[in-house]
Order: structure tokens, then sequence, then C-alpha cells
């Protein structure tokens, strides 16, 4: 088997679940200049709804993909509707006050929601059963899973449909501009607030599908999960520059191949000193360098297009 | 003649200080009207209370019959009003087509807009040159082209320039000032906010002269520049 393909494989997968979470991220920051902390928790309550449809729909005999679907057409207006009631309840009230005080309110936000998944779903850790069928496919010596491959696939698509969005249409284009100049753009008629809240709900549907994507793939989930996610979705976007789309996509990827490879190779590296578990390690050792030696991130230059 | 735009004892508090102090000012149809004064004498002030970013501490604003006291922001263009803010205001990371795509954001007759795009384009050919291009490479006044472009883009009933001659290069300032006096020509009613008053003046046909918050003269624009007193304080004789 060909370790090295097998974990570039292994990483874009990760790396494009990481993406879809970065792009919330990229995309709130780009606009309001927050760094929304309780976006991980989004994806989060996104992976445990899913799973709680998963479950009650089971027992009544469905299985397979189409549960999935079923399962994230029910995260993606659940999230929707949370990432709206953050934005109006813990950062719109604070849009003009200094910039620490809506940081402070994210952690709030972030730490109550984890509190309240563990009423709903308790604190154990709940595993999600076995719905996919088990299919491999053998590509150059290595092995990707049909479940893989679906996560490979959303993720792309949905990151092309978030490209036509913000490049090509009406919409997207108010929303470049109110990155840009927030006053002018209510000048040119732009509702501000209205776009701010889009925004808000493009990155919690991202987060509903990256959530479901986590519960299929890995098939664990607790109130704690969304914490070292978002966390690692962050440093990709800032790997990729925040507020760029296009660096939080591409800091997303490399962060999950990194990490994999890292993982891979940690054994063998070390002489079986250090095992893959410290996989972690390698995704905030990117994140010091690039902040060392390019702060501002891999595509994050001064011509960043930010939304 | 009809008043587009009414104003009438409007008062703006402006960081704990009284910036307007009541003024009444008036702006018919189809008309071009200066607003001139120096630095601190509450003209931009006004326009922010215009604009609906600064809110009246007393007054009314009547616009084409309405009342814009408590409109938000973006209702202005739709009541047919565009600001042209002071510092252009283009959006940098966006070409040239796109900030003038902007300016019709409140349009849906995609016939129209492209009509108007290509009427910009014809108005200001370096427009046409650079369409492609990034808004924030371009000149300061290739800059300032833009934001009036855009802002006409919006098919509005009146456009309020603020400082639009600030930062630039006289032959450009001169350029502008056509542009301005052109627009008005095509009957576009313009109400322009300039520090340059001898520039405005040759320009507008009326003026209002501000000074401490209050108008402190109003005239023809002929008559200010004849004046006196505005000649002595304003046009440094």
């Amino acid at each position: 088997m060909d370790i090295f393909l097998q974990q570039v494989i292994n990483g874009l997968v990760q790396g494009s679940i990481y993406a879809l979470v970065a792009l919330g991220y990229t995309m709130v920051y780009g606009i309001i200049e927050l760094v929304n902390f309780a976006h991980g928790e989004v994806v989060m309550v996104g992976a445990l709804v899913s799973l709680s449809v998963i479950e009650r729909l089971v027992s009544r005999g469905y299985t397979g993909w189409p549960l999935i679907v079923i399962s994230v057409l029910v995260a993606i207006p659940t999230c929707i509707a949370l990432g709206l009631g953050i934005e109006r309840v813990a950062y719109r009230p604070l849009r003009r006050a200094p910039r620490l005080a809506p940081l402070i309110s994210a952690i709030g936000v972030s730490i109550a929601l984890q509190q309240i998944a563990a009423l709903i779903w308790g604190r154990n850790y709940l595993h999600y059963p076995d719905i996919l069928p088990k299919t491999q496919y053998l590509i150059g010596g290595a092995v990707i899973s049909q479940v893989q491959v679906v996560i490979l696939l959303s993720a792309a698509v949905l990151m092309a449909a978030l490209w036509v969005l913000v490049q090509r249409t009406r919409l997207g284009r108010a929303m470049r501009a109110t990155a840009q100049n927030p006053a002018v753009a209510g000048l040119m008629g732009v509702d501000v607030n209205r776009i701010i809240a889009t925004t808000f709900v493009v990155g919690s549907a991202l987060a509903a599908v990256a959530g479901t994507l986590i519960g299929a793939y890995y098939q664990v989930g607790n109130h704690t999960m969304g914490f070292l996610l978002g966390l690692k979705a962050f440093t990709a976007a800032v790997l990729g520059g925040i507020g760029s789309l296009g660096g939080a996509m591409a800091g997303g990827l490399l962060l999950g191949v990194i990490e994999n490879l890292g993982a891979g190779y940690m054994g063998k590296l070390t002489d079986g000193a250090v095992g893959s578990n410290y996989s972690d390690v390698f995704a905030f050792l990117m994140l010091v360098l690039v902040l060392i030696f390019r702060p501002s991130g891999l595509l994050g230059e001064r011509g960043v297009e930010k939304v | 003649m009809s008043a587009l735009l009414e104003v009438s004892g409007l008062e703006v508090h402006y960081g704990g200080i009284q910036a307007v102090k009541g003024i009444d000012l008036r702006v018919n149809q189809g008309e071009l009207v200066t607003l001139i004064g120096a630095n601190g004498a509450g003209k931009t002030s006004t326009l922010k209370a215009l604009a609906g970013l600064l809110r009246p501490a007393a007054g009314q604003i009547r616009f084409a019959g309405q009342s814009l006291v408590g409109m938000p922001v973006h209702q202005l263009i739709r009541n047919g009003l565009a600001l042209v803010p002071e510092g252009r205001g283009v959006f940098p990371r966006l070409t040239v087509a796109e900030n003038l795509m902007m300016g019709a954001y409140v349009r849906r007759d995609a016939d129209g807009i492209i009509a108007d795009l290509e009427r910009m384009y014809g108005l200001f050919e370096r427009l046409h040159e650079r369409r492609e291009q990034k808004a924030g490479t371009l000149s300061g006044g290739e800059q300032q082209m833009l934001a009036i472009g855009r802002a006409l883009m919006g098919r509005p009933r009146m456009l309020l320039l603020d400082e639009p001659s600030m930062g630039l290069a006289p032959l450009m300032v001169q350029k502008i000032i056509g542009v301005i006096r052109q627009v008005a020509n095509e009957g576009m009613t313009v109400l322009l906010v300039e520090q340059n008053a001898r520039l405005a003046l040759q320009a507008a046909e009326r003026a209002y002269v501000m000074e401490g918050g209050r108008i402190s003269f109003e005239d023809t624009a002929q008559a200010c520049l004849n004046d006196p007193r505005v000649r002595a304080a304003y046009l440094g004789e």
C-alpha cells in the first residue's frame, strides 16, 4: 500500500471538511471583522441534529445515503436558525462596541451552546448507526471509501457554488461591496444588516453540511466536538489568509493533508517515540509558522477578495 | 419653481458639539446649488444628516414631499437621492464595471442598466478603458469619476456631492466640475458641497455660505462671486 498517497487522500477528505467550516469563519470575518468563535458549535449542532434524525429514522427501516440526505435537510435549517439567532442576539447589539466585546460574546455563546447540547444529547460520546455501504475503491495503491468520495464531491460542489454566488451574482457583489465599505454599500441601497445576516445563513448552512459529513465519516460525536474542529478550521482560514474565500478553501485542504502526512510519518520519524495521536501538533505548528513568516496568510495579500 | 429638497430649522449635534445650529436650505427641481464654507463650518454634518448618517436634533428635511428624518440609509436611493461621499468611497477590490453595477443595485431593469452602463462609459472614456481593472488601482480623479458615474447608475432624482475636488490635481478638478455641469445641464438636480468656493461658485446657479453652523449668506452664485464679504472670506482677496 502506498502510504504517501493514502495519507494525501485522507488529508484531502479531512481538509475539505475543514475548508467548509473555514469558509464560515472567513466570510463572517471578511464582512464584520469578527472571529465567530461559536461557529464550531454550529457544526457540532449540525452533526448531532443529523444524528438524532438518523437514529429516529433508522428504527423505521430507512438506511443508506437517502437517510444522510434527509438528515442534512433537517440540519441545514436548524443551523441557519441558530446562526441567525447568534448574530442577532450576541453580535448585532455589539456592532459598534470595542472589538473585544463581540469576541467575548462569541466565546460565551460557544460555551452556552456546548452546555445546551450536553443537556439535549448528554455528555457521552454518541455513536452513529452503520447505515452507509462500506464500498472501497482502489486507486494507485491506495484505498478510498465511498464515504470519502461523497465528502470530496459534496465539498467541491458546495465550494464551486459558493464561488459562483460570491463572484457572479448581484447578491455576491453586494456582499463583497459590504465587506469593503459598509457605509457606502448602504448608500447604494444595500441593507447592510441583511447582507450580514445572509453571510451567517451561508456559513451556517455550510456548517450543517460539514457536521453531517463529519458524523457520517467518523461515526462518533458529542457536545464538545465543535471545539477542536472549530479551532482547526479557524487555523485553516488564517493559514489561507483570513477574509479570503480561496484562502479558506486552500488552507483547509492544505491543513488536512499536512496533518495526515504528519500522522502517517510521525512514528517513523521519531522511531516510535511519538505516534500519530500527535497529529494535532502539526496543525498548530503550521499556524505558528505561518503567523511568523507570512502573517497575512498564504493567499492573504493586501489585495484579498474579502467576503 | 418647486423645491425638491427642503431643509428647515435643521440642528445637528456631532461629537458633543452643535455642528449645525438651525439652517434653512432649499434646492429646486433641476437646479445646481452649492453649499460652501470653511473646514468645520458644518457642511459635512449637514450632508450626513441629509443622508441619514446623523440624526438631526431638530428640524425638518423633506425630499420630494417626503420626510427623510429617520429614514434608513439604504432607502435613500430608492427614494431618488444619491450621495457621492467625501473621499469617493469606491469599492477598491471590485472592478470599475462592478462598482458601476453596484450603483444600479436597487434597479431591476436589466436592459436599462446595460444602456446606462454604456452611457457612463460614453461620459467617462477612462472608465471604459479601465472597466475590468480594480477600482483601487485608479487615480484619485478617475475614482471621483467612478463615484459620480456609480451614483448616476441608480437613476437618482438628485445628486449630493461631498467635496468632489478634494485631493485632486487642478486639471482634474476642472474636468470633474465640467462633468458636474454637464450632468446638471441634462436636467439633474445637484447639491454641491465644496470647500473650493471659487470653483463651486463658478459652476453653480445658487449658493449658500455656511459659517459656524449657520447659513451666513445666500444668493445667486454670480452675486456671491461679486460680494465683497464672500470675496474676502472665501476667495482669498
